[in-house]
């Protein structure tokens, strides 16, 4: 008892003393804003202290370029025998010898590849799959992108078995050995999670030219990361009883691993699978900055020369493979197992051999009938021209409005929030951040961010940070004020959870570089066009984690509230927002990270800030600078991050929910 | 129900003993250990940090008995039976199993002992989730490389004497969880195991499901009669079940006996606590009660001196008469009055003042 009464009044203490720290460092900061000579050190970093880690990092990737090209050229050439060969299958077709002798093998028939998606479709999802993944796959034919989809969908084939695979054996190891998963691979994870897409492409790029290979390698790195924490958490998900069993069943560990963990742990192991050919398809798109040609290619070409139909055409082919592609993968993770099958070898294999059937009939057909080759062009049809119209159309009649509003977004929020980032202090920033991280998470915690945010300043990309910082904030901020109601809406209402749903759920699964496009048409480029478009993109966490949230309340805590008398609103202000705080808090965590990367790729359309210094490194060929602004920006992410979840952390301990 | 006599069964080889047995928990628990030669007090550890998971346990668990360890949530008997198999490395002391030491056993020989020596089953059934019934229960001998028909007819057979013939080919998610105990069971008496270990099989499942199963495994060890080592919460369960019971209090065995010698002579107020509502009828037999034999006692109806009270309780109070209590050589060794059997059952007497 007195032990109680007497530690009491020192945990106010703490967090008295730790909030006249954090007040402290913001008085600090205000002190230091009107900038006296001598402490001017610390508001703008000094240029001549800036350590030149872009001539490192250089000097280390031109290092590596002389001294392994035979490395990469071997890698190269090995690396292209599946991928030529998925190109040739999907899309361009096999030649053989040269001349007079030289003869040809045509590309999988277009009409074999619909019918296989749709059979696909059927066998784990029934007829609405099946219509879905025919239907958006014969879209492919007739909007005449097809050839430009199976490049896209080549260079996907080919890179998720190696993402999978590499992401399996990382996620064994780090499962086996708790401290490489802790010190290394996990932080490893973060890092490449937080680095913008961007940045992958550069060292690619210098390594491996500009290339279908080299976007191969850099979406195999960029989407490996899901698969490897699939994994690990799949593997550590297992009941301890079952590895208990597998021991007692006298498993030799190889055993253990491939016929009780792994099996075990498979539904964990798919949603990774799913999750890597999302991401593969998403950084496909922007590869094609390195040579990946395909669908994003023809964005690409479409959004410099701000032709918005073709643009726009060549993203929805995009969002169409993406769907497909997402909603069959996660099909094929949520079938169940079908009872141990003894029939014969083609009884089992009926499906497998049926679509071999119909893959090598159609495309020999299309030997006969060209129209099974490429669909002439009499059949198929552009929408180009309709979005041309339409963003005519509402430029003609809505273009006040929307410069209006545009200016006026710009003037009132954008321009002065900019100037007041830009503006900020290095030193008081570190201090403020420090003392917040020591306050969540004590001196290790404290110690990681003061590191990383000292790194931001030393490498003079201060000023781009901010910008950054600005950008993202302030779209962080409008998707968590618009998707925080709507995920409350949502948790409230059943009808309108069953509306919502569906539409955050293909919001996901589209590409981030397809969300640019409709907002460049009407609001042109500019910061506006890369918030509305962040926005988009980053909202949808923060209307799933409240939804989720809300409705995972514990019942008797309801029951508990109704019978203690509260009101609707009593209910909901004192037992449900408390309780699902820490879930809503890591949904915002996560439109903060997404608002990051996309505010980046946003780069593209002229923003002023870390994402341009990555973006002109890329078409510069500038490994130095790109590397290290996209170090900034992962740092930032990985600040935003540490310092969110530490709070959630202390939040849950608090509550007795950790 | 059961026929052996306590000589006979202290004269039963010893399958599985252990020795000052040792789990401590925390860093550097093993040089700890090492540096107090193998023994410390709860205050030594609590001091260094540590946790002592299972303290200074020796017992034997005998062949072909009904071995229960019988402990409270964190007495840690789900840690000491793991460590019986082996499953936990224990921090010190001795482990034999049929005589030779467990704890040297490289990794290539402890695979082969389970393999074929040792079956365990799990609180929560452990099924795999991607199996079948009947792929769960040929599990084990599959990965002994045992090809597919042999594999699959011997659990066949496992899964008749679990009576779930009709579900091979159903999914554990499909079975309801005394079912899915079924399958635990038959896939861990696959590989005739000599040894078996059940972890709390019955803790997850219904009243009135625990129940049958107890009786279902009663049937079985008649059958099997398989060393077993059971894990429980339960003292009921304890009582029903065992040949002997070891009661464990934060990680110690406080007692070591049977059901009868628990009721009848506790070694602590710890041990009477869980024994004071125990049905006495049930388990005190007829030499618990009986008085000194008389010259009359010869005429007098006879009952077995090992019979529980329960088994005759009815027939004594119908009667009116005292029984004559007899050995298992058939002589008369003493004289049971019907009201002795009536103040026991009306809690009058509690019967241990043998």
């Amino acid at each position: 008892m007195s032990d109680i009464a007497q530690s009491a009044p020192s945990i106010s203490n703490g967090r008295w003393l730790g909030l006249w720290i954090v007040v402290g460092a913001i008085v600090v900061t205000a002190i230091l804003l009107p900038v006296p000579e001598a402490l001017s050190p610390l508001t703008k970093y000094p240029d001549a202290l800036v350590v030149p880690f872009n001539d490192w990092v250089g000097a280390a990737m031109a290092w590596l370029k002389t001294n392994f090209t035979w490395l990469t050229r071997w890698l190269a050439g090995l690396i292209e025998v599946p991928l030529r060969f998925a190109f040739n299958l999907l899309a361009k077709g096999f030649k053989f010898g040269t001349g007079e002798a030289a003869w040809a093998l045509p590309r999988l028939s277009w009409l074999g590849v619909v019918l296989v998606m749709a059979w696909l479709g059927y066998i784990f999802g029934g007829l609405r799959l099946a219509l879905l993944c025919g239907l958006g796959f014969l879209s492919l034919v007739l909007f005449d992108v097809w050839n430009n989809s199976m490049l896209t969908l080549a260079l996907i084939i080919i890179c998720v078995p190696f993402c999978i695979v590499t992401g399996l054996a990382f996620g064994i190891w780090g499962h086996f050995s708790p401290r490489v998963n802790r010190w290394l691979i996990s932080p490893a994870l973060d890092l490449m999670q937080t680095m913008p897409t961007f940045a992958y492409l550069i060292p690619m790029l210098l390594l491996f030219g500009a290339s279908p290979v080299s976007a191969l390698l850099a979406t195999g790195i960029f989407a490996t990361p899901p698969m490897v924490r699939a994994t690990v958490l799949g593997l550590n998900k297992v009941p301890q009883e079952i590895k208990d069993f597998a021991d007692m069943a006298g498993c030799t560990r190889s055993q253990k691993l491939w016929r009780v963990l792994l099996p075990s742990a498979k539904p964990s192991l798919l949603i990774g699978v799913n999750q890597v050919i999302m991401l593969a398809l998403n950084m496909v798109i922007i590869s094609s900055m390195i040579g990946a040609g395909g669908l994003g290619y023809d964005v690409l070409l479409a959004l410099r020369a701000l032709k918005i139909g073709q643009a726009m055409e060549a993203g929805l082919a995009i969002v169409i493979i993406a769907v497909v592609l997402d909603r069959l993968s996660q099909a094929i993770a949520v079938k169940r197992p079908e009872a141990a099958d003894t029939r014969s070898f083609w009884a089992r294999h009926t499906n497998f051999v049926l679509a071999i059937a119909v893959l090598l009939v159609t495309t020999a057909l299309s030997l006969v009938f060209p129209a099974l080759h490429t669909l002439p062009d009499s059949l198929t049809f552009t929408t180009a021209p309709y979005w041309k119209a339409g963003v005519d159309w509402i430029t003609i009649n809505f273009f006040d409005t929307i410069e209006a509003m545009r200016v006026f977004l710009l003037l009132n929020f954008l321009n002065p929030l900019r100037s007041g980032f830009e503006a900020l202090p290095w030193f008081g920033v570190l201090l403020v951040l420090t003392a917040l991280a020591w306050r969540l998470g004590g001196w290790g915690l404290a110690l990681i961010i003061a590191v990383l945010t000292a790194f931001c300043a030393t490498t003079g990309l201060w000023v781009p940070a901010m910008q950054t910082l600005y950008l993202v904030g302030f779209s962080a901020l409008v998707a968590s004020a618009l998707g925080i109601p709507i995920g409350l809406w949502c948790s409230r209402s059943d009808r309108v959870s069953a509306i919502v749903t569906p539409i955050i759920d293909t919001l996901q699964t589209i590409p981030s570089f397809c969300f640019i496009i409709p907002v460049v048409m009407l609001f042109r480029v500019g910061d506006v066009t890369a918030m509305i478009a962040t926005v988009a993109f980053a909202i949808v966490p923060a209307v799933r984690y409240t939804n989720h949230g809300i409705r995972q309340v514990p019942h008797e805590l309801l029951e508990a509230g109704i019978v203690s008398g509260c009101t609707r609103w009593q209910l909901f202000r004192r037992v449900q927002l408390p309780v699902a705080m820490p879930e809503i808090m890591l949904g915002i965590n996560q439109t903060i990270l997404l608002s990051l990367s996309m505010i980046i790729i946003c780069a593209m359309v002229g923003t002023r800030d870390l994402g341009q210094e990555v973006f002109k490194a890329l078409s510069k060929a500038d490994a130095g600078r790109g590397i290290v602004a996209g170090l900034v920006i992962a740092f930032i992410g990985i600040i935003a991050d540490r310092l969110i979840t530490a709070w959630v952390q202390r939040m849950r301990q608090r509550r007795g929910m950790a | 129900m059961k026929t052996k006599t306590p000589d006979a069964e202290s004269q039963r080889p010893v399958k599985l003993s252990c020795r000052n047995l040792w789990k401590v928990f925390g860093p550097n628990a093993g040089k700890f250990m090492a540096e107090r030669k193998g023994t410390a007090t709860a205050a030594e550890l609590d001091e260094a940090g540590l946790v002592g998971a299972v303290r200074n346990t020796t017992l034997d668990v005998r062949e072909g008995e009904i071995f229960i360890v019988m402990g409270l949530s964190g007495s840690g008997k789900s840690t000491l039976v793991r460590c019986l198999s082996r499953l936990i490395e224990p921090t010190t002391g001795e482990l034999s199993f049929d005589g030779k030491d467990l704890l040297k056993a490289s990794e290539a020989e402890l695979i082969e002992i389970r393999r074929h020596k040792m079956g365990m089953v799990f609180q929560h059934f452990a099924l795999l989730p991607h199996l079948t019934v009947l792929e769960n229960v040929a599990f084990p001998l599959s990965i002994q490389g045992i090809g597919r028909a042999e594999r699959e007819a011997r659990a066949q057979q496992m899964i008749e004497l679990v009576s779930l013939n009709g579900r091979e080919h159903h999914f554990p998610s499909e079975l309801s969880g005394g079912q899915q105990q079924r399958v635990g069971i038959a896939r861990s008496l696959a590989v005739e195991p000599e040894i078996w270990f059940l972890d709390e099989p019955f803790s997850a499942l219904d009243p009135l499901i625990r129940r049958e199963m107890q009786t279902e495994l009663m049937r079985l060890q008649s059958v099997l009669k398989k060393t077993v080592v059971f894990i429980t919460h339960d003292f009921d369960e304890a009582i029903r079940l065992a040949d002997r019971i070891a009661i464990m209090k934060d990680g110690e065995v406080i007692q070591i006996g049977t059901p009868e010698d628990l009721v009848n002579n506790p070694a602590t107020a710890y041990v009477a606590e869980f024994t004071a509502d125990v049905n006495r009828a049930k388990v005190l037999s007829a030499r618990a009660l009986m008085k000194p034999a008389t010259a009359k006692s010869a005429g007098l109806k006879k009952v077995s001196a090992r019979a529980k009270i329960a088994s005759f309780a009815a027939a004594i109070v119908d009667s009116a008469r005292p029984f004559a209590v007899i050995s298992d050589s058939g002589e008369v060794i003493g004289e049971i009055s019907p009201k002795s059997v009536i103040n026991l059952l009306s809690g009058k007497d509690r019967g241990a003042n043998t």
